[in-house]
Formats: C-alpha cells, structure tokens, sequence
C-alpha cells in the first residue's frame, strides 16, 4: 500500500548528512543540540512524542536500512532492554557521559585544559579526528571541545543504533534511546501518570 | 464470529509511533506520549503494527463476538 509521503518523511537525509559532515567539520556537530532540544520542547510543551513518532531521522534511517535495504535480522530484542530499570539506568548512565563532556568543555573553556581534538566512540576508544578540525583555530577552543564532545555522543549512539538494528528490528534504538525515555517520562509526568 | 484486533502491552510501550506509521486503517495512535492505544472499532487485526513494534509488545488477539 502506497501512502503519501509528507516532507518529515525525508528527515533521514538530514541524519545521514550530519553524520557525514562530521567527517569534514566538527563544528557541525553543534547542529546536533537540535535532536536535542525539540524532542524535549514538544514534549514538555505539547505532552506527546510526536519527535519519536514523526521527526525522527535517526529513526527513519534505521527504519530504511533495516527494511528497504534488509540490513536486520528483524529478531525481536531481548527482553531486559525494555524493562524500566535498563532504559531509566541507560538514561542515567547517558546523562552522566554528557555531563562529563560539559564538564570537560568547561576545563577548555576556563584554561585549565588544552583543546583535544578526539572523538571519543562507546565512551572508551579515542579516534583522532584532526582531519575534520580545519576550521577549529577560527573558534573559541571550548566551542570546538564541545563540538568534538558532542559528535562523540550523536556517532557513539549511531554506532549503538547499528549495531541493535543490524541484530534485533530495524528500530530497536527506539527501545532504549534515552531521549525516547526522557520524553515519555516528561510525558507521564504531564499527564500525572506514574 | 471471531474479530481480530491488536493489543498493546502498555507497561512495556515505548510509544515510539512505529505502529502508528504502519497502520492501514488509522486505529492505532500515541496521542499522549505515554503508550499505544488501539481503536478496536477501526483495527483489523493484520497485524502490521505488532511486526513494526521494535519492542514487540503488541499481540493480535481474537475475541468472539455476535
């Protein structure tokens, strides 16, 4: 069945092509604050998940190359992924690695630590990024550190999503993405559920 | 005369919209963030949603009715 398609149904593209210019300049990954912020703004001031349900480019990528492409095995995910205490503990652990980067970002931005230009993958490996930092002398050095800060978190969980689409659904990031988390508990709490 | 409809387990929703983009006849929707909810009356019991689901907690069940 054909249905038609809507302009949010290409934001995939836009996914894709952060991923891309990443590889280029770091300092597009500052766009990434906008997967951020607006999945939280409907949510907190609209109640619902329509980020999830419709704007998601990270999703509809998963979705393409999972299906369109056939790059999953459409197995159905293990089962403490989507229990309470793994997707509010993987939100936790998450929000504890971005406070981690901010606080980073903040020893470059008061001095008290050179500008490292590394993307760090899965909290752990340390891949040297200097091909895409041109343009980083033309910034504040924190502008940059957070840049490469921040592109660490988009690719780490791209790389996770892959990696789950590939062996479970094409979605199955969407089981434990924290933002999905945040946004459904901001949702509960709106509408008073527990 | 048994009618087929999906059922969403609520507690493990992550109300994600996968269902909601695959549904033929609009009967499933996360209108409040929380959880799929079904339109018994509109759902046909294809099942498309529940093979969407990513977290594979919608089931089609039959129910007898006169």
């Amino acid at each position: 069945m054909k249905t038609k398609k809507h302009w949010y149904d290409f934001l995939w593209i836009a996914s894709a092509l952060y991923l891309l210019l990443g590889f280029f300049n770091i300092l597009f990954a500052w766009l990434g604050l906008i997967c951020f912020f607006v999945p939280l703004g409907i949510a907190v001031v609209k109640g619902n998940k329509a980020y999830c349900n419709r704007y998601c480019g990270r999703g509809q990528l998963f979705e393409l190359l999972g299906n369109k492409l056939r790059l999953s095995r459409n197995h159905p995910v293990p089962h403490f992924l989507k229990q309470k205490w793994f997707r509010y503990g993987f939100l936790i652990f998450f929000l504890a690695m971005f406070v981690n980067m901010l606080f980073t970002t903040y020893l470059v931005f008061s001095g008290a630590s050179n500008l490292r230009e590394v993307v760090t993958l899965l909290w752990t490996f340390r891949l040297p990024w200097q091909f895409a930092a041109g343009s980083v002398t033309k910034v504040a050095p924190w502008v940059a550190q957070f840049a490469f800060g921040f592109y660490s978190v988009m690719l780490t969980s791209t790389v996770l999503g892959l990696l789950t689409m590939a062996l479970f659904k094409p979605r199955a990031w969407c089981v434990y993405c924290p933002m999905g988390t945040m946004t459904q508990g901001i949702c509960k709490l709106r509408h008073g559920k527990q | 005369m048994i009618k087929r409809f999906a059922v969403v387990d609520t507690a493990l929703c992550v109300a994600c919209g996968c269902c909601a983009k695959v549904c033929p006849k609009q009967a499933i929707a996360v209108p409040d963030g929380i959880a799929a909810r079904v339109r018994r009356e509109r759902c046909v019991g294809c099942g498309l949603c529940a093979k969407a689901c990513p977290a594979s907690v919608i089931q089609v069940q039959g129910e007898e009715i006169r």
